[in-house]
């Protein structure tokens, strides 16, 4: 019987190399524990990325090829029919996921760089400059958003880029209070402090300091914001003063086929055509919802 | 002066002074517009005449200030302005006053909003109260995976859902709200059940969820703890210790959800074709007639600033701290 030689030395440990995980490794293991609806969420985000991206490819027909005849049924060359003018409506969701994302996640943006810098402005400055945004985001949050984009629309009129201004500058009101009720709580902190008295400038404080701080809420609330532009646009181009034809989209396509509705007595495919459109936006909200929820039990620790 | 009474004469103030920001913002849009938009109301074979005369009627030849101290005093006065649609190039005038199209509109809206919250708001306090009451079970799990979906579906997808199956399949209701100043009160009702029903299933979703959560919050502070401590009865900690201070919360969800309404029947009434204000702004913004959009806004932004400032009224005054000042 031979001892087993002491192998241990604190020399050895210190001196092996220290795996680290991965970002990618640590983002893993944070979604194998992810619940089942964070995860119906990504993938149907996921699916609507893809064929956003791919529209081109995946669409059988060209976005306002109207060469068929008007109100084709199900079927036969045509996955979904076609509408009033004789568009094949499968290739126009297809389109629509690309064009009506698109102008919402532009809008969104847009409206986080107005909102969000704004708010650190006013948080890192505070005294009067503070007074005057906050009070002129009171009073611009005191009109429904809806309401103040169709006033809006009438007078610059419904072209995309001044859709995607409108709505960014309305949505900013939000990302502002949000951005700046957290940054709030972060400029008081030592180290802003410190940075400002080594005579570190705005834009530095901003992005160096205070943002990497409050990028949770507000990922999570980039989600939400999404959303809810994604709806506001839809309901927009449903009324008819949004995206203008021949561009497709998803709000719109429903206002060209509702009166298929009536015909679902005798052919429940044709009633359920305008529903299609409308599902597809109601999806993508509840998905992305989903997955928010979860980002924000993850992040805040909260449970309720 | 009594605390209370300080605070809700600030409180009114601050809605004034709000309001009187909001008009100046809807009174200033049109100063946005493309400095040829006369033309393009009156059409391009306009004579220089007709266009000046125009100009002078909307007072472009005035500083704005001045302009906008005369739309105010006739707002006051119930005069809304004129139409721009109708105006033709030689000069004829046959657009009609902005108030005799928003006025018997204005009616079917409210009778509309009034139909839904009285259905709406009952309804969703009861089912908010008592999810809040048993959360956790399989009751409270079920309402809120529906409120959830009925949230995340735009109104038209709710709207076109139950035209599909209570009008469409089982025909049971019209798809249409077309109604009249002289159709009977019942018929009123009938016609409307489609569009107050859309609006109630939106609006019950967000009520119940918000009184829901306000109760929970309410329900896990510590007077709640020491009541129950006490051995006071269910009933009475509800009644005699939460809800006193239950009514600010509650009084908010309303109004916020009220103020939704205003904003949700924009939508509604354009799917059921319903003669209401919403519909009117829409068609206005189609073709870009301005002095009725203006009408409109005002009138929804009122609305939801009257409604948020009684809210706050209400929780200010209900408020046990500010009741009983020590």
């Amino acid at each position: 019987m031979t001892d087993t030689p002491e192998t241990y030395t604190a020399k050895d440990e210190v001196g092996q190399v220290r795996a680290r995980r991965t970002r990618w490794e640590r983002t893993w293991i944070e979604l194998k524990k992810a619940p089942l609806t964070a995860w119906f969420g990504m993938i149907v985000i996921a699916c609507y990325v893809f064929v956003a991206v791919f529209a081109g490819w995946l669409a059988p027909y060209a976005e306002a090829d109207s060469s068929f005849g008007a109100y084709l049924p199900w079927g036969d060359g045509h996955v979904f029919g076609t509408d009033q003018i004789g568009r094949d409506i499968f290739s126009r969701m297809i389109f629509g996921a690309r064009n009506t994302m698109g102008i919402a996640f532009a809008t969104t943006c847009l409206a986080f760089l107005i909102g969000g810098g704004f708010a650190l402005m006013a948080a890192i400055s505070r005294g009067w400059v503070d007074q005057v945004i906050s009070r002129f985001v009171d009073v611009l949050m005191a009109i429904p958003s809806l309401i103040f984009a169709l006033m809006l629309l009438s007078i610059f009129g419904s072209s995309i880029p001044s859709l995607i201004m409108i709505i960014a500058v309305l949505d900013s009101t939000r990302v502002f209070r949000l951005t700046r009720a957290v940054a709030m709580n972060v400029v008081v902190m030592e180290y802003v402090e410190a940075a400002r008295l080594r005579g570190e400038g705005l834009g530095w404080i901003m992005r160096r300091e205070i943002l990497p701080n409050i990028m949770p809420p507000l990922v999570a609330e980039f989600g939400l914001r999404f959303s809810f532009v994604f709806l506001t646009i839809a309901a927009l181009s449903f009324l008819g003063v949004g995206i203008q034809p021949p561009t497709a989209d998803w709000g719109s396509m429903v206002r060209d086929n509702a009166s298929l509705i009536q015909f679902a007595q005798y052919d429940l495919k044709a009633g359920i055509t305008p529903l299609l459109p409308a599902a597809a936006i109601a999806l993508l909200t509840v998905a992305v919802n989903f997955v928010v929820d979860w980002f924000l039990m993850k992040t805040s620790g909260l449970k309720e | 002066m009594h605390p209370i009474l300080s605070t809700v004469l600030q409180r009114l103030a601050l809605g004034l002074l709000t309001l009187f920001f909001v008009s100046v913002i809807i009174f200033s849009s049109i100063e946005f517009l493309p400095g040829d938009f006369t033309q393009a109301v009156l059409g391009q074979t306009a004579t220089e005449e007709t266009v000046a005369a125009f100009r002078r009627e909307l007072g472009l030849d005035q500083p704005a200030y001045v302009r906008y101290f005369d739309w105010i005093g006739a707002l006051a006065q119930g005069d809304l302005g004129t139409s721009f649609s109708g105006r033709a190039s030689s000069g004829v005038d046959r657009s009609r006053a902005v108030v005799d199209l928003v006025g018997p509109r204005l009616e079917n809206t409210l009778f509309l909003a009034t139909m839904t919250a009285i259905i709406a708001v009952p309804l969703a306090l009861t089912l908010g109260i008592l999810a809040a009451l048993y959360r956790g079970t399989v009751f409270d799990r079920v309402i809120n995976a529906v409120t959830l979906t009925t949230i995340s579906m735009p109104e038209f997808l709710v709207a076109y859902v139950l035209i599909l199956f209570l009008a469409s399949l089982n025909p049971i209701f019209p798809s249409l709200a077309n109604i009249t100043v002289d159709t009977p009160f019942w018929e009123r009702v009938y016609r409307c059940a489609l569009p107050s029903l859309t609006l109630t299933l939106v609006i019950v979703a967000h009520m119940m969820r918000m009184t829901r959560a306000a109760i929970i919050n309410l329900l896990a502070s510590p007077y709640i703890e020491m009541a129950r401590l006490k051995g006071l009865s269910p009933r009475k900690v509800i009644l005699t210790h939460a809800l006193p201070n239950a009514w600010a919360p509650i009084a908010n969800v309303v109004a916020f959800n009220l103020a939704y309404l205003v904003v949700g029947v924009v939508v509604v009434e354009v799917v059921f074709v319903y003669p209401g204000v919403g519909q009117l702004m829409v068609d206005a913004v189609t073709t870009r007639d301005i002095p009725v959009v203006q009408a409109c806004a005002l009138i929804f932004a009122a609305t939801y600033i009257v409604l948020n400032l009684i809210a706050d009224v209400i929780s200010i005054v209900t408020n046990p701290r500010l009741l009983h000042p020590r």
